[in-house]
């Protein structure tokens, strides 16, 4: 199984993407530079988390318009895995590939805590190693994460499991609690927390191996 | 002379040399040696290098006192940070650093920009920064400003760290009156480096190529390091032009591109530009490279048009580096830089003149020897006059509490003791997926990346212990950052200092300066750390009103097997609780309990029993190395009864302690602040083991119990619940910060 991890000005969780991949599928993930037009040949591209252009402007919207995202969009129409974490997230819905907008947090602070996710949908490529309804830990570290969409959006995206996670405790005023969300087809998912940064006993959890594991079993 | 700008030719006059912030024999001493009348731009070359803030001018005397050595050490004071040898061809790099001044002025950008300045200091050598800790002094919550100042800077320590994807993983902040008209933001930074790739700032060879990377240069924080040399007054606010703008993405470009050039054998020196920009670099590197320096300002990246000579040396805009190469390197370099969207320029190169020769506009607008400049900068040996010691407050001259419960509720909900979460949870402690003890704890610890090591770091002083005794605050100060890194299992290996103080020139706070760094020094001889790396900042104060002495300490510890680490939280019920370490007198002087209960800040501070500390610290280690206790925590602020409940917090375990002593007076057993102790919790068969143990090595075990119920409980003295306390505790910050 091959992985991808794009890097772009200003990423700064694509080593820890990286690693969490590697340690999933025993293989190391090839980094990508955001101006290569051309992606390489990948089963699973993953858009990690950090500060993608300072944020500037907003987040996530310069790199949606990255040389690299004519591949990436490329990659997700031809239905392989396509993960954005955080600041990948927001790239996602800043480059159309998922719905909806990630505002600032409604408090207006960064935060970054553990925050307790419920798997919403647990039939995906990404969730099927969790048990539906299952809460799992999972860090969170953003300022922009307060997800916001139409009602009638936020309807269809609920209507069509495509809710991933929502959180327990709501810690950036997102809509409906949604933590995580899938494209229509499935192979999208992207979410504010970052499983990447949770596979590993010693940083206080492994509740993040489960998706990398998911992957892993529908790829191969 | 001939070919100096018109305007450089302008007569320097004694208001000049007033604005620049130097005295009139410093002046004179100026023109001796340079055998005639500097022009405006040597003036304000020669004025920013000779500040306290890059000179040390008062201070360098005293710091030469400080052990520094220690076959720990690769890399001691004078480069751009301190190294240490963590074994299997790894090193750490560690810095604290001051910016007070800013902070104070414009909080966010202030504190922001501190950040990136200590990041700059550790990257420069080759480490990338892997931790990001701070210590942060506030006004009295009271006092008008302290909300938004607290809000600012924790806003600007977030927004620059989690952007350049460095976890924050601890600090400390406390609030005191003292502080009303001064705030401080002390940053440090830890990275890690491969021994035989590290950086250093000397360049070996004549005629290689400086080369400009990072940002451009604009107007922005000239004069930054005179005004950091100076006292407050009630215009202050007039100086925010001088504080600088921080650009957290352009330095996380520039971190990642320059340690992409550092992978290839092109660097032969670097140094930061930080305080006093691209004078200090160049002429920094120069000195240690025993070199000249030419440069081309011309081609200096601008941001703005017209800029002066004068202007483009004393800028102090962010997430600049400069470097010599070897030569024949710039084409690599260059396409590294360009990948990253940097500006690169070849703005000089290395001479064998020992001079600073800068051309602009096709004339030499400075052309000075730089050994004046650097090493014969003004040293002063300031007159000084010891603190008086304080008299030794017993504990029957302390009242008691109506009741011991209520007293531990007022006290676990008072400014320094409450929780800080509001603080961390706006920091990133967990990028970089190695955070292994997150904020909150004794000390933060991050894993050495792909191994089993972890680096465990504190921050700490007790500036009411300084106050009233700058010797045993200063002792005080090491031997907390040793307890705290200890009681995670590390061994403490080195310590960085940032002392902040008063005005120099006036003879009682230089005592204090002196008192306290006898004590560091005495406590870092004796507990093996030597200061690897630091900063002084020295006037801090406000129309005459100077801050308590704080000279904060920063450690750095090695957990050889981070599986081995312990946390201060209690782990399960029916634990036996032992309070290991020196004897206990309930000592009352200077403790939170006499500040929060009766508002009076009085008495010599505890003794710091120096050579107890290091037994108690290896006797605690050696339990934590065996595996034989599950958590582990220092006794510091607060007492015993405030160390326990800090056990308790969260967990919804609570305790029953007894303290056989039948002749101190309860209150004081349960918060006096006696040093050199530790609470420990253990199976309870082993206690009786673990009790000799300790008997054995000269220690005291002060304090028994047991982890019980949900509530907590001294000699028998009515039950005080956990979760009422931990209500407690967490509400003051975000309630004081709620009107934001």
């Amino acid at each position: 199984m091959k992985t991808a991890v794009i890097v772009f000005p200003g990423s700064n969780c694509d080593r820890d993407a990286a690693v969490a991949l590697e340690r999933a599928t025993g293989k190391p993930a090839e980094m990508v530079w955001h101006g290569n037009a051309e992606l390489p040949d990948a089963d699973l591209v993953v858009l990690p988390g950090g500060f993608s252009y300072g944020d500037y402007l907003r987040s996530g919207a310069m790199s949606a318009r990255s040389p690299v995202m004519e591949g990436v969009i490329a990659h997700a129409k031809s239905g392989r895995p396509l993960v954005g974490i955080c600041n990948g997230f927001q790239v996602l819905t800043e480059a159309g590939l998922l719905p909806g907008v990630l505002m600032r947090n409604a408090d207006l602070h960064f935060v970054c805590k553990t925050v307790g996710l419920q798997i919403t949908n647990n039939e995906t490529i990404f969730t099927n190693g969790y048990a539906s309804g299952q809460t799992i830990n999972v860090p969170v570290a953003h300022h922009d994460g307060n997800y916001f969409a139409d009602d009638e959006t936020l309807d269809r995206l609920e209507g069509e499991g495509r809710v991933a996670f929502r959180y327990t405790d709501n810690p950036n005023g997102s809509a409906r609690d949604i933590a995580g969300i899938l494209n229509d087809e499935g192979n999208v998912l992207g979410m504010m927390p970052h499983p990447e940064r949770v596979v590993d006993e010693a940083l206080g959890g492994t509740d993040g191996s489960a998706l990398f594991a998911s992957l892993v079993e529908a790829l191969q | 002379m001939s070919k100096l700008t018109q305007m450089d030719t302008a007569e320097i006059t004694p208001e000049m040399v007033k604005e620049h912030g130097l005295s009139p024999e410093e002046y004179d001493v100026i023109v001796q040696r340079l055998n005639r009348a500097p022009n405006y731009t040597e003036l304000g070359i020669f004025s920013v290098m000779w500040s306290e803030h890059c000179s040390y001018k008062s201070s360098r005397f005293h710091l030469a006192k400080l052990p520094t050595t220690g076959p720990q050490v690769i890399q001691g004071p004078g480069e751009n940070a301190g190294i240490i040898d963590i074994g299997d061809g790894d090193a750490a790099v560690f810095k604290m650093e001051s910016h007070n001044h800013p902070s104070y002025i414009e909080p966010y950008q202030g504190a922001a920009t501190g950040v990136g300045g200590i990041m700059r200091d550790v990257f420069t050598m080759g480490a990338r920064p892997v931790a990001n800790m701070n210590a942060l002094r506030f006004g009295e919550p009271d006092h008008p400003k302290t909300q938004h100042l607290v809000g600012g800077v924790v806003a600007g320590i977030g927004g620059y760290g989690n952007c350049m994807g460095v976890p924050t993983v601890g600090g400390e902040t406390n609030f005191h009156a003292g502080y009303n008209g001064n705030i401080l933001v002390n940053a440090m930074t830890v990275g890690l480096v491969r021994t035989d790739k590290i950086f250093l700032s000397a360049p070996s060879g004549v005629g290689n190529p400086v080369v400009y990377v990072g940002s451009k240069t604009g107007r922005d924080g000239i004069h930054g390091a005179t005004m950091a040399s100076a006292e407050f007054d009630d215009d202050s606010d007039e100086k925010r032009p001088t504080v600088q703008v921080g650009d957290p993405f352009t330095e996380k470009l520039l971190l990642e591109a320059c340690l992409e050039l550092m992978q290839e054998d092109a660097i032969d020196a670097i140094q930061d530009m930080g305080a006093a920009g691209l004078t200090s670099s160049s002429i920094e590197m120069a000195d240690k490279g025993g070199l000249g320096i030419t440069m081309n300002l011309d081609v200096v990246p601008q941001r703005e048009q017209n800029m002066t000579a004068y202007e483009m040396m004393l800028s102090e805009s962010q997430e600049r580096m400069l470097m010599v190469l070897k030569p024949g390197r710039e084409a690599e370099a260059k396409a590294i830089f360009d990948k990253w969207g940097l500006d690169f320029a070849v703005i000089g190169e290395t001479t064998d003149t020992g001079r600073l020769i800068l051309d602009h506009n096709g004339e030499t607008v400075c052309d000075i020897p730089i050994r004046p400049l650097a090493d014969d900068a003004p040293k002063y040996q300031r007159p000084w006059v010891p603190t008086p010691d304080a008299a030794v407050l017993s504990a029957d001259q302390v009242p008691a509490p109506i009741d011991i419960g209520e007293a531990l509720k007022k006290i676990i909900a008072s400014p320094d003791i409450a929780s800080r979460r509001w603080i961390y949870e706006q920091y990133d402690y967990t990028v970089m997926a190695d955070t292994v003890q997150i904020p909150g704890g004794d000390a933060g610890v991050v894993r050495v990346h792909g191994t089993n090591k972890a680096l465990a770091i504190s921050t700490d002083v007790t500036p009411r212990y300084c106050q009233a005794g700058p010797l045993e605050g200063g002792r005080q100060a090491v031997a907390e950052v040793y307890r705290n890194i200890t009681a995670v299992g590390a061994k403490p290996l080195a310590i960085t200092d940032c002392l902040n103080f008063g005005n120099p020139e006036r003879p009682e706070i230089m005592g204090q300066f002196v008192g306290c760094l006898e004590g560091i020094g005495e406590a870092c001889r004796i507990l093996d750390t030597p200061v690897i790396s630091g900063n002084v900042s020295l006037y801090n104060e406000t129309n005459g009103q100077a801050i308590p002495p704080t000279p904060a300490i920063g450690g750095v510890g090695l957990l050889k097997d981070a599986s081995k680490m312990t946390t201060k939280h209690f782990k399960a019920e029916g634990d036996a609780i032992l309070v290991i370490g020196g004897g206990v007198t309930g000592h009352l002087g200077q403790s939170i309990y006499l500040r929060e209960m009766h508002g009076r800040e009085e008495g010599a501070p505890p003794p710091v029993d120096l050579e107890m500390e290091l037994k108690a610290g290896n006797f605690v280690r050696g339990l934590i190395t065996e595996a034989r206790v599950n958590a582990v925590h220092d006794i510091s602020d607060g007492g015993l009864l405030v160390a326990v409940s800090e056990m308790a917090l969260g967990t919804a375990l609570g305790a029953d302690i007894t303290v056989d002593d039948a002749n101190t007076p309860l209150h004081a057993l349960a918060f006096g602040e006696d040093q050199a102790r530790y609470v420990v919790t253990l199976a309870p068969g082993d206690v009786t083991s673990v009790t000799k143990a300790a008997e054995a090595a000269g220690l005291t075990v002060s304090a028994t119990g047991t982890v019980c119920g949900s509530s907590l409980t001294i000699n028998g003295c009515a039950p005080i619940s956990i979760d009422e306390l931990t209500e407690l505790n967490e509400d003051w910050l975000p309630t004081f910060m709620g009107a934001e």
